[in-house]
């Protein structure tokens, strides 16, 4: 536990230290919640609670992109074997990578709140609590996920390849940045498999409608599971030496860690749930402020 | 062998086709400092990390301070310390919270405060370490390795790509541990390094062990061969030396022709009188005794460093 507890605490003022990491977990997020709240919502504080879900959520998503870049640099050049050959394990590695970025997250949190709350004068987040466990659930498992993509690449460029894969459609057709009622029908349907939606759905439905958890709680043991799968899988495939490839039924490990959004896709494509609930928070917002919802067309 | 604190058993290791090391056995008394001694791609540093529990063992038997770096890798690296061939560390971390980190690893050891001091890296504790010369991450690496005060201590080349300043002090550092009794396994394909720092040495090529003892010992073996270095006004064929009575081996080298010799009364008769006849004349002749490096040449019929 104490190798757990340094490693964090060293692994937290290293990214501090790093511009990139200021850049996507500070500069970023706080960029993204201004275009929302001052551009699309006018300020309107009821159109600004709206937007909180899919803000907080590109913060908390951002996790993955800085993640997976260190550990790959780190085995790259060799610092992971400096830890192998010290009594450290790969468990060590992994939760002090999860831990270090789940704490520096959530500053960033808290500030987008504080100018929700002071500068765009919104008055309730909805269910705190709701909004706190999706916060949570959503920087750990999204931290996973960038262990998985650490683990099935094997250079800086091919991590930078994937993380521009996943982010893309992660932003773009899960409602983070267009709402979800907005988009073609196609979209629709293709977002009920993207782990993102179940994250900007549920913290939407929190903050917007004051949903529980136990209102969302499909959503919320979504990402637990996948959390949990994806942290697993990435142990499993834990390297530490830079020339060490990719297993051969490595991408086959990875691809598993989508199965819970497999299942409930299925489930959810079927019964439209997920994408009602959407629908219902963007028809609240377009009537009481029709023209601020609107979005620009691209 | 009373009691030894290190032991390998016939270690093999392979990567895909490639055998890079072939059976090798030795082991290392407490106390003493090991060599293993061999050209670049011999299979030392497949060896020493087999040891540090970096890389698992294909076949053989490997026990360090009597444990197994497969079956028990967390409680040897409890008391193993390491300077790996390549140290890196994160850019952006300090010198003395490096040392700080990696004693927070194990529940025994040195005071980073006193191995800065002791490591000449106190004006540098709060330099980042992509801020350090080759020198300062090199001795850095060396604290690095003893924050556990551990048992045994690998250092893979602890000197390569050193200036020969550099490279004298980390000297200075390994002979000051080995009076304190540190029991130290390092590779090198250095002979100076192997015969001023060396207890013992193991000669390794292409993967086997192919002489071990004491440098004196190894020179012992050697000790019907001398070598013989001489210098000439004309120029003369290195095939023609070879073939002189007494004579094993003949090369040039920077001027001169240094000859490897069997018997070395007969071998300079040998010569003088082909000189004679070849009108060629003898400027200086200088008879050394072996050195590691002879050795060396002797067993593979190679330079170290070619």
């Amino acid at each position: 536990m104490t190798n757990l507890a340094t490693l964090t605490r060293v692994r937290m003022q290293l990214a501090l230290r790093n511009k990139m990491f200021f850049f996507f977990s500070v500069v970023m997020p706080l960029g993204f919640f201004f275009l929302y709240a001052g551009v699309f919502a006018k300020s309107d504080p009821h159109a600004v609670s709206f937007f909180l879900g899919p803000v907080l959520a590109l913060n908390v998503m951002g996790s993955f992109w800085g993640l997976s870049a260190t550990l790959v640099m780190y085995r790259e050049q060799g610092i992971l074997r400096r830890f192998h050959v010290a009594p450290v394990s790969s468990a060590d590695m992994l939760a002090s990578s999860v831990l270090a970025n789940f704490v520096l997250t959530l500053p960033t949190v808290l500030v987008i709140l504080s100018l929700a709350r002071f500068a765009f004068h919104v008055q309730n987040f909805g269910n705190l609590l709701a909004l706190i466990l999706f916060v949570c659930v959503g920087t750990v498992a999204f931290g996973s996920l960038g262990l998985v993509v650490a683990s099935i690449t094997n250079t800086m460029q091919e991590t930078q390849v994937i993380n521009q894969i996943l982010w893309l459609p992660l932003i773009f057709l899960s409602g983070a940045t267009m709402p979800l009622a907005y988009l073609p029908k196609v979209v629709q349907g293709f977002s009920n498999y993207l782990p993102a939606t179940y994250l900007v759905t549920g913290l939407q439905q929190a903050t917007f409608f004051s949903k529980h958890v136990t209102d969302l709680w499909v959503y919320f043991l979504a990402l637990v599971a996948w959390a949990v799968l994806s942290f697993f899988v990435a142990a499993q495939l834990f390297r530490w030496e830079p020339e060490t490839k990719v297993p051969k039924n490595g991408k086959l490990w990875a691809a598993a860690t989508v199965i819970p959004f497999l299942v409930l896709g299925i489930w959810l494509h079927g019964n439209g749930k997920m994408l009602a609930e959407a629908q219902a928070a963007y028809t609240a917002i377009s009537k009481s402020s029709a023209p601020s919802a609107e979005q620009p067309k691209n | 062998m009373a009691n030894p604190i290190l032991q390998v058993e016939n270690l093999v290791k392979r990567y895909g086709d490639l055998e890079a090391v072939r059976g090798v056995s030795f082991s290392v008394e407490e106390g003493e400092v090991f060599g293993l001694l061999g050209p670049n791609g011999a299979g030392k540093t497949s060896t020493i990390e087999v040891l540090e529990g970096l890389r698992v063992a294909d076949g053989g038997r490997v026990s360090v301070c009597g444990f197994d770096p497969v079956r028990n890798p967390t409680e040897l690296k409890r008391e193993i310390g390491a300077a790996l061939q390549f140290t890196s560390l994160p850019d952006k971390l300090k010198v003395t919270e490096a040392l700080r980190l990696f004693s927070s690893f194990y529940n025994r050891g040195r005071q980073p405060e006193e191995l800065l001091k002791r490591f000449g890296l106190e004006e540098k504790r709060n330099a980042f370490y992509s801020q350090l010369s080759g020198g300062q991450k090199q001795r850095l690496a060396l604290a690095m390795a003893l924050v556990n005060d551990p048992k045994v201590l690998f250092l893979d080349e602890p000197t390569a790509g050193l200036d020969p300043q550099v490279r004298r002090e980390i000297y200075d550092i390994v002979e000051e541990l080995k009076h304190e009794k540190k029991t130290i396994v390092l590779t090198t394909h250095y002979i100076e390094e192997a015969e001023r720092l060396c207890d013992r040495v193991a000669i390794v090529d292409h993967g086997k062990v192919i002489a071990q003892g004491t440098p004196r010992e190894l020179k012992q073996t050697s000790a019907n061969i001398s070598r013989v270095e001489v210098r000439l006004a004309k120029p003369a064929s290195n095939g023609a030396l070879k073939t002189l009575d007494g004579v094993v081996d003949a090369r040039e080298l920077g001027g001169a022709y240094v000859l490897h010799c069997q018997r070395t009364a007969p071998a300079i008769v040998a010569l003088v009188k082909h000189l004679e006849a070849e009108g060629n004349e003898l400027v200086s002749l200088e008879i050394a005794t072996p050195s590691l490096e002879d050795v060396f040449i002797e067993l593979t019929g190679r330079r170290l460093r070619d």
